[in-house]
């Protein structure tokens, strides 16, 4: 009742507007405690990256951002030069990947781990294997 | 360690060193009602029976001694205890209702970074062995004191209220406590009225991140700011229905009482006429 009331006002409850901050703030906490998380991503993100295109590896910077509805992950990845022959792992076919300098990649941070010390908490918990951390994030 | 006094409870078996339980109640946060928790567990502990003592690890900003009413008594504290200035006898103080419940005062003058971390490990131990619970009260934030606190206690009572900051630091002092103690959850101050209005989010939504085994939930409640100011704790107001919740908390502790906590509704509006409290 107070819900639809809410919703036709155009304005959430404030109980809705807290629980999304929770959720966005934890989704942070989360990943700024887990920098070794955040170090094997950009590892991995490199390696993809370079099946394509020679990366400058030394100057790539991952960095994740909370914005206003969401939390964004942020690579600046330096390019090179063109691969002379991609070596694209899956053998659909694919469109050719962007000559330009790849601007800055902005994709939704699922599925971060709780912080060091967290992971292991989870077996003792109740079973629910989406933490309040992984959920779906809409785009803004 | 200091000199030992033979139990002065009574003694539940032939087993001459007694390990009691050491609980750490903490938040993060300040203000959320670690002292307030800390104080009525206890008190209904020991009103149940057990033998209980509660250290107050707020050095420098001491207030369990008030919130139980026992400052006028409180002679030596805990720093006192490790330097050796006072045995745990001469520094134990005895509630004045309950003859099994016992605190152990804060210092007021001195600083949290005073206290050797290995050496109040061992004043619980020491503890352990003479009581049946230790509920050590812990100060906000996640520095020194928060370390000495947790340091002897092989279990956690987190304490958090239904606000976004409260929650987020519970959620990181949970890390922190790592996966060798076993945590569990009291949400205080709950209105139930907000909760329903959409102004204040619900148990579930503070559970649904924190997700720890829920222990239970106190109502903010105008009982115990009075209770607060007498020095008196709620939870031994057997007229109070936050006493009750509270004497129920202690139950689940002991193991009395395996039912989980009812999630307070708001009263109707008979019951408020009429001042039910069920
Ligand atoms: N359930 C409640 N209903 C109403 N008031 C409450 C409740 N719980 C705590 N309070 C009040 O909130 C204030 C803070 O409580 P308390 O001192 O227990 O918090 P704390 O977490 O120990 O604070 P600190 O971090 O400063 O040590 C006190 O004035 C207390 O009376
Ligand atoms: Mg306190």
């Amino acid at each position: 009742m107070f819900e639809f009331l809410a919703r036709f006002f155009g304005k959430p409850s404030s109980s809705a507007t807290a629980k999304e901050r929770l959720r966005l703030v934890l989704l942070s906490d989360h990943l700024s405690l887990a920098p070794d998380v955040v170090e094997a991503l950009k590892h991995d993100l490199i390696e993809v990256i370079s099946r394509y295109v020679d990366v400058d590896a030394a100057n790539c910077d991952v960095t994740f951002e909370q914005q206003e509805k969401r939390v964004a992950m942020l690579a600046n990845v330096p390019i090179l030069a063109m691969r002379a022959r991609p070596m694209p792992r899956r053998t659909t076919p694919r469109k050719p990947a962007g000559t330009a300098p790849q601007p800055a990649a902005d994709a939704p941070a699922n599925g971060v781990p709780r912080a060091p010390g967290r992971a292991k908490r989870k077996r003792r918990r109740q079973a629910d294997p989406s933490a309040p951390a992984t959920a779906g994030l809409s785009p803004a | 360690m200091q000199e030992m006094m033979a139990p002065e409870a009574p003694a539940t078996s032939s087993i001459p060193r007694r390990r009691g339980r050491a609980i750490v109640v903490t938040s993060g946060k300040g203000g959320v009602g670690k002292t307030t928790t800390t104080a009525n567990t206890g008190a209904a502990l020991a009103a149940g029976g057990a033998s209980v003592v509660l250290v107050d690890a707020d050095v420098g900003l001491r207030n369990l001694d008030i919130v139980m009413g026992l400052e006028a008594r409180v002679r030596h504290h805990v720093l006192d205890v490790l330097e050796g200035q006072a045995t745990l006898d001469e520094a134990l103080v005895t509630d004045k209702r309950v003859p099994s419940l016992r605190l152990l005062a804060a210092a007021q003058t001195r600083e949290k970074d005073d206290v050797d971390t290995n050496a109040f490990r061992e004043l619980i131990g020491a503890l352990r062995d003479r009581f049946d619970f230790v509920l050590i009260d812990c100060p906000a934030g996640i520095e020194k004191g928060f370390a000495n606190a947790i340091a002897g206690a092989d279990e956690a009572i987190i304490v958090c209220t239904p606000e976004v900051a409260a929650v987020r630091d519970a959620d990181r002092v949970v890390g922190l406590l790592g996966d060798e103690r076993s945590v569990q959850l009291i949400v205080n101050r709950l209105r139930p009225a907000m909760v329903r209005k959409g102004k204040m989010l619900s148990v579930e939504d503070v559970n649904s991140i924190l997700r720890l085994p829920l222990l239970g939930v106190i109502e903010d409640a105008p009982d115990v700011i009075v209770s607060t100011n007498r020095g008196e704790p709620v939870a031994l107001d057997p007229a109070s229905p936050v006493g009750a919740a509270y004497r129920r908390i202690a139950q689940r502790i002991t193991g009395a009482l395996s039912e989980p906590p009812a999630i307070p509704r708001e009263r109707s509006f008979i019951e408020k006429l009429f001042g039910s409290h069920k």
